[in-house]
């Protein structure tokens, strides 16, 4: 192996990326957020199979490789049926920033659905979390058609 | 039926946290060249080449081109496999393949992955989705956090039986002179440390690392000429699951690596887990993760992962070691982790594992796991199946 004999620091190159990507969401995720922005409704899809309705919406149930046939609205409310507090701020890149911390974070099935979305929460004392909780999508007053025009879920 | 394969050779880096003293490439090398030193092959030997490792992370998407030089892949038939956590695994699982086909009668698999390069929790982003997941998740440890929530909401585990995985692995790490981190812990230790996300604190965590890792498979009839001892494949099985963490129970019973077992054991012969292996390395991402998959592994029932890591009986030393290299929790270059779980386990067979040797092993089982949560099975065995 080739050893380096010379005593300077090795190089190192700093490279920032900033690539422009342009996601469809499709023909399934473009009813669900239109119905989130334009009437603060959240749907899932049923499949006619095994009776699973999900949100996120897919156009196949992957386990039973159906077409799912038709919407459900879910929610607003639903159960915590999972929770933690975050305390390690790690680099959002979504925001190019540290995601501010203690956030709280947990798992939400909404009534009417069978999976689970993640999403934050509006507390940060882990001694007054637990599963179980009714919990209630808060919406923002002005939304534009992404998952954060629901800001947090509160604790009822 | 498809031919018999063997793994003849081994060979790794030592992880460390940063290794700024080579580029990818060389880092690649040292693996390569250990491997076939191991083997005691040269690259002339070697039919093909399979490479893999978490793309994201150094924002390299050409390294099977690119590395052509340092894998001794010139002039070969070459692939490169990426499967994000499982990369390492399914890079193994497509070298035995390859030579169980026929077509090839030798195979270098390498898995590599040079962490500090880029920035860990942010590369993961791009295993979520962007419209539903990406402006919520929290990397790997708040995604842990919410499994191991509902995962001792279920059973009555306790921090206190992870904590304990955390002490056992680092332990086991300091007789592995390849192991990252190599800590002497205690549970006290493990539960003042730094919560990251509530039940997860700093050191029920895996670090990153850069490393490689390289095996090489050989053909039935080669390879009783190459090892004195080789690590026969008995089984690879992989499963992939729905795509959100949202679909899926997650730890608790889990889906992939369940049905993954229950297939590799079928086609191993094996009936009773706990008793007929003799090693396991579980790709163990966090402390509650290794109890959870000790019962989906089937050496325990149900929930019942706590009270097997309180026996001691997944300790080097009783009746089923479970990661005496010291595990993920010690050593993870993500590219590579699956690999090195599979080299492991191989190592163990062969009797080349030295301070961390497991007496008498006749059968090891390894595991890879990926975000969201789809897994991979091998079984190693000292005789030929």
């Amino acid at each position: 192996m080739i050893r380096n004999p010379d005593p300077e620091p090795l190089l190192d190159i700093t490279v920032q990326k900033s690539y422009p990507y342009r996601y469809s969401t499709g023909q399934l995720g473009t009813f669900f957020f239109r119905e989130l922005r334009d009437h603060g409704k959240i749907y899932g899809r049923h499949c006619p199979g095994c009776g699973a309705v999900y949100v996120p919406p897919r156009p196949v149930c992957g386990p039973c490789w159906k077409a799912t046939d038709r919407w459900v609205e879910v929610g607003p409310e639903g159960v915590l049926e999972a929770f933690t507090v975050v305390h390690f701020s790690f680099l959002d890149p979504m925001t190019g920033k540290p995601r501010p911390v203690p956030y709280g974070y947990g798992f939400i099935r909404l009534d009417g659905a069978t999976s689970r979305i993640q999403h934050f929460l509006n507390e940060t004392d882990q001694t007054r979390l637990r599963i179980g909780l009714r919990v209630r999508a808060k919406l923002k007053e002005e939304r534009v058609g992404k998952l954060t025009d629901i800001e947090y879920f509160e604790i009822l | 039926m498809a031919r018999k394969v063997a793994i003849v050779g081994t060979g790794q880096t030592d992880h460390k946290a940063r290794r700024r003293d080579v580029n990818i490439g060389e880092l690649i090398h040292e693996a390569v060249g250990r491997c076939l030193e191991d083997a005691r092959m040269t690259i002339d030997q070697i039919d093909a080449v399979l490479i893999g490792n978490m793309e994201h992370f150094e924002g390299n998407f050409y390294v099977d081109m690119q590395m052509v030089d340092y894998t001794g892949a010139c002039m070969k038939h070459a692939l490169k496999i990426t499967t994000g956590g499982t990369s390492g695994s399914s890079v193994a699982q497509a070298g035995f393949y390859h030579v169980a086909s026929g077509h090839f009668d030798t195979v270098l698999a390498i898995g590599w992955e040079k962490q500090s390069d880029g920035d860990t929790t942010a590369g993961l982003i791009f295993q979520a989705d962007p419209w539903y997941e990406r402006p919520t998740m929290s990397g790997a440890i708040g995604t842990f956090a919410l499994a191991a929530c509902m995962y001792m909401e279920k059973y009555g585990i306790t921090e206190e039986q992870a904590a304990r995985v955390a002490v056992k692995n680092r332990t086991h790490a300091c007789r592995n002179p390849h192991a990252h981190l190599k800590l002497s812990l205690t549970i006290e230790d493990v539960l003042n440390s730094r919560v990251l996300a509530h039940p997860i604190k700093l050191l029920d965590m895996c670090p990153a690392s850069d490393g490689a890792c390289a095996l090489i498979f050989a053909g039935e009839d080669l390879a009783p000429k190459l090892a004195p001892q080789p690590a026969w494949v008995k089984a690879a099985v992989s499963r992939h699951d729905q795509p959100f963490n949202g679909d899926l129970p997650m730890l608790d019973q889990m889906r992939t690596l369940t049905a993954a077992a229950k297939e590799a054991y079928r086609i191993a012969g094996i009936i009773d887990p706990f008793r007929e292996i003799d090693v396991a390395e579980i790709y163990e991402p966090c402390s509650f993760a290794e109890l959870a998959w000790t019962e989906a592994l089937g050496f325990c029932g149900w929930g019942e992962g706590g009270r097997l890591v309180e026996s001691g009986a997944t300790s080097l030393g009783g009746r089923l070691p479970v990661n005496p290299s010291g595990g993920v929790l010690s050593t993870n270059p993500i590219g590579a982790t699956a690999m090195i779980r599979v080299a492991e386990a191989a190592i163990q067979i062969m009797g080349k594992a030295g301070e961390r040797q497991v007496p008498d092993v006749r059968t090891a089982v390894s595991t890879g796991f990926g975000g969201s949560w789809w897994s991979d099975v091998m079984i190693l065995s000292r005789s030929k199946p």
